[in-house]
């Protein structure tokens, strides 16, 4: 099958960091490092996505992962191994809050993505209301541990950061994969299009949903903590609240939720634009950066509404089937 | 009036309709039956405008209306009460009958049409100030048909109009459309109610997995031995 | 806390109520009409409150007259909205929806950063004080609170009273059903588009003689809105209206005795917790 073809794929993504990269080095390690991260965030929201659970408020779960392990690390010293499970269930414990009443109730489409919205600001103004323990808007800066320390899960070199955000990524991967496995297509389809229709033919749509979800908030907790280790910095307007988790629904969208790497190819193209505008306006036209992203944006759902991957695989189809088959009448 | 000419039309990848060819006259009272799913809500839809003709024409007084939208064809003089009804709920009464002549040629005779409609069916101005939503399952139907009528239409299009009525209700709906129908408006029906709607209608189409399977006078069509048989239900 | 300081806050919610319910009101109807929520209406809001603010501190413009032009932007501006993003999307998925006028945002706040940088402008109207009771009112904020009432009237009076004006009511109750009225839907979409714009292009209009404006205005009122919106009940303006009210009234209140960002968070959880229990609205009827 493609077994060889992916294991080739594998063995080039662990060693990336060891080839010869050039002057830019740092920057393209740095800039991998945040493909992965934002990649195990996208695969993440995709998990609920395409299921038509589109949340605006992944930036909670995000900020709940980043916040619980670089407070408790800051005000007690308590290693982020250990506290990350407690991330991961901070971000489940929300998630279930939050979704088995919207699930129960069937609070669906644009009522859930209001929900998910209101959830996500919640987080983002708590965090700027308990300033005094999370420097409010400010932001809040992870205690130093030294340039080399496992215990702390601090690096100063960027290749043991990519090795470790590379492992989390497959994992998430890994995890996509087996929802992806453990549903057959149709019931799938089902539950994205029609929960009646799903229930009705055997499928425990509540739990279900409840269980992506919850799948999806840790998974994502754990992208935040992963955030908080690598950039050192935290800051509500970041890591929750409206833009971060519009930016998350965009990368998955331009990339199509559907396929197991189409999330993380969205991320990258997201984060090759914004790193790409960023580098070309610099400091000098505030604002014009983010002008032109969002420009993009509209541009890009306008004009390709599958995505990439979905519009280059219509214009393929296009080309390979002219004619529509039309179906013989049944029953 | 209307022609339908070689007609194909459905949803997506799905057929509903398969080369349907059928006329009204103008003045005429026209049914077309067949059991579920035979395609009659979507031929009804597809003369109103709100499901898009594949291949073959669709006409109004000669004039070709194949893959113009709804409100186009609305205008030229057809009105279409849906399946379901499909009244504005939280409008009242009135509002509801004022959107039934929403068209600028019919806000004119405002007054004398919402007249005439309270005329046929007064139990609409007794409740013209009331919630469309409040009113019983037959009032609604009544809402439907007058909603209709308001815009003085040359081709009323009825789609089950009895669906869900007790049957006390029926027959006095069906005598009410019988009262719609002596007052010179040309009808084409779909009803589940064969017995009711040939005694109703000069013509009738048997409309089976999405084509015409027979058509003839309804007189004729009520004695042949299958129609009866299969929908008639003696 | 003084009970006389609640008192005046009290006051002051209703007030900012008045200007909130213009907003839920207009998204309201794009939201019942179009089925699309613009994720970027308080930006809108925000422009609005920019044109005030240049026309009457750079070109010397009367303030009313500001105002006039103001809502005469604001509403040329929602409905080249409608026409160049909503209307090629209109049958996409919602995340698409979402996204496109989510893309807006980004546009809209970058682009004012880029224009007028990050600065928090204000008109510095020399606007009386009024004391009653001891309690301290604005001026500006009680001639917002009328103005607004007398759009909410005008608007009350369209919607009812004329043809149009009923149409949008009935499309957002059954869209296919009024174009089988011969409604043409593109129409009834660009006037409910048209409304909205207008009643941002006012809200920004009277926003501006209470509060500084600044890119990222919409970033608290913004979600707020939406909440509101929904909270009192789609196609309910009535709902709208006491949705408004009492958000402004938790916001003002809650934002005295605790602060900005708590209040903010209490009236976001009331909510979550209203779409559960009373998903139609608070004032709305189980079906």
């Amino acid at each position: 099958m493609k077994r060889p073809l992916a294991i080739l794929g594998l063995a080039l993504l662990a060693v990336f960091p060891w080839l010869p990269l050039g002057p830019a080095r740092l920057y393209i390690l740095h800039v991998a490092i945040l493909i992965l991260i934002w990649g195990i965030v996208g695969t993440a929201w995709s998990l609920m996505g395409r299921f038509g659970l589109v949340s605006l408020g992944h930036g909670a779960f995000l900020g709940v992962g980043a916040y619980t392990t670089t407070l408790l690390w800051n005000f007690w010293g308590i290693s982020p191994w250990l506290t990350t499970p407690l991330a991961v269930g901070a971000a489940v414990l929300l998630a279930l809050v939050l979704g088995y009443p919207c699930f129960r109730f069937r609070v669906v489409g644009h009522y859930f993505a209001l929900v998910t919205l209101a959830l996500g600001e919640v987080i983002r103004l708590l965090i700027i209301a308990e300033r005094d323990w999370t420097g409010g808007s400010l932001g809040l800066t992870l205690k130093d541990a030294g340039a080399f320390n496992p215990w702390a899960i601090q690096f100063a070199d960027k290749r043991i950061f990519y090795l470790i955000a590379l492992g989390v990524w497959l994992v998430g991967l890994w995890v996509w994969w087996r929802v992806d496995r453990s549903m057959t297509r149709s019931a799938l389809e089902a539950i994205g299009e029609d929960e009646t229709a799903a229930a009705s033919i055997g499928i425990p749509v509540t739990r279900f949903k409840l269980r992506i979800t919850l799948l999806s908030a840790g998974l994502t907790a754990v992208g935040g903590v992963l955030y908080a280790q690598y950039l050192t910095y935290l800051n509500p307007g970041v890591l929750a609240g409206i833009g971060v988790s519009l930016q998350i629904v965009f990368a998955v969208v331009l990339g199509g939720m559907y396929t197991l790497l189409g999330p993380t190819v969205g991320t990258a193209l997201t984060i090759a634009l914004s790193e790409y505008l960023r580098v070309a306006f610099g400091v000098k036209l505030l604002g014009m950066a983010d002008t032109i992203y969002g420009l993009v944006l509209i541009l890009i759902i306008i004009f390709l509404p599958a995505g990439l991957y979905g519009g280059l695989k219509e214009l393929v189809l296009r080309r390979a089937a002219p004619a529509r088959v039309v179906r013989a009448p049944s029953g | 009036m209307l022609e339908l000419q070689g007609v194909t039309a459905g949803y997506g990848e799905f057929t509903a309709l398969w080369d349907v060819t059928l006329t009204v006259n103008a003045g005429e009272a026209v049914a077309v039956v067949g059991p579920n799913g035979a395609g009659k809500t979507t031929l009804m839809r597809v003369i109103s405008g709100l499901v898009p003709i594949r291949t073959g024409d669709l006409r109004l007084d000669g004039r070709s209306f194949a893959g113009r939208r709804a409100h186009e064809i609305v205008a030229h003089g057809i009105a279409h009460v849906p399946e379901g009804r499909r009244i504005f709920p939280r409008l009242t009464v009135e509002e509801n009958l004022k959107m039934g002549g929403f068209l600028p040629a019919s806000r004119r005779h405002y007054a004398e049409t919402v007249g005439r409609v309270y005329d046929l069916f007064p139990v609409l101005a007794e409740r013209r100030r009331q919630r469309a939503g409040t009113l019983s399952g037959g009032e609604q139907q009544m809402l439907a048909i007058g909603r209709a009528l308001m815009s003085k239409p040359k081709l009323i299009l009825l789609d089950e109009p009895s669906l869900g009525l007790a049957p006390v209700m029926v027959l006095r709906l069906f005598e009410l459309i019988r009262r719609v129908r002596q007052e010179g408006y040309t009808i084409l029906i779909v009803e589940q109610n064969v017995r009711q709607v040939l005694s109703l209608v000069d013509r009738a189409y048997l409309l089976e997995v999405g084509r015409i399977k027979v058509e003839g006078r309804s007189a004729d069509l009520a004695e042949q031995d299958f129609v009866r048989k299969a929908y008639v239900g003696i | 806390m003084e009970p006389i300081l609640i008192a005046e806050a009290a006051i002051n919610g209703i007030l900012l109520g008045g200007v909130l319910a213009l907003l839920a009101l207009g998204l309201n109807l794009i939201f019942g009409v179009v089925d699309i929520i613009w994720i970027a209406y308080v930006e809108l809001v925000m422009l609005g409150m920019y044109a005030v603010y240049w026309l009457v501190t750079a070109y010397a413009w009367p303030l009313p007259l500001a105002a006039l032009a103001a809502v005469a932007l604001v509403t040329v501006l929602g409905l080249l909205v409608h026409l160049l993003i909503i209307a090629p999307i209109l049958s996409s998925p919602p995340v698409n929806q979402l996204l496109a006028t989510g893309g807006l945002l980004f546009f809209l706040q970058s682009f004012a950063t880029f224009l007028w940088a990050t600065d928090h402008r204000s008109l510095r109207l020399a606007l009386p004080i009024l004391e009653v009771f001891g309690m301290f009112l604005s001026f500006a904020r009680l001639l917002a609170f009328a103005v607004s009432l007398l759009a909410m009237l005008g608007l009350y009076l369209f919607l009812t009273r004329t043809y149009m004006g009923t149409a949008i009511r009935a499309v957002s109750q059954d869209r296919e059903a009024m174009a089988l009225m011969g409604a043409d839907a593109r129409k009834v979409y660009l006037v409910t588009s048209g409304i909205g714009g207008a009643m941002a292009g006012l809200a920004g209009a009277l926003l501006i003689i209470q509060y500084s404006v600044h890119p990222h205005f919409g970033a608290a009122f913004g979600p707020l809105t939406f909440m509101i919106c929904v909270l009192g009940g789609l196609g309910n303006m009535f709902g709208a209206v006491v949705a408004s009210l009492l958000m402004s009234e938790v916001i003002s209140v809650g934002g005295i005795i605790t602060s900005t960002e708590m209040a903010y968070v209490v009236a976001f959880v009331i909510f979550i917790v209203a779409i559960f229990v009373r998903p139609e609205g608070i004032l709305g009827k189980r079906e």
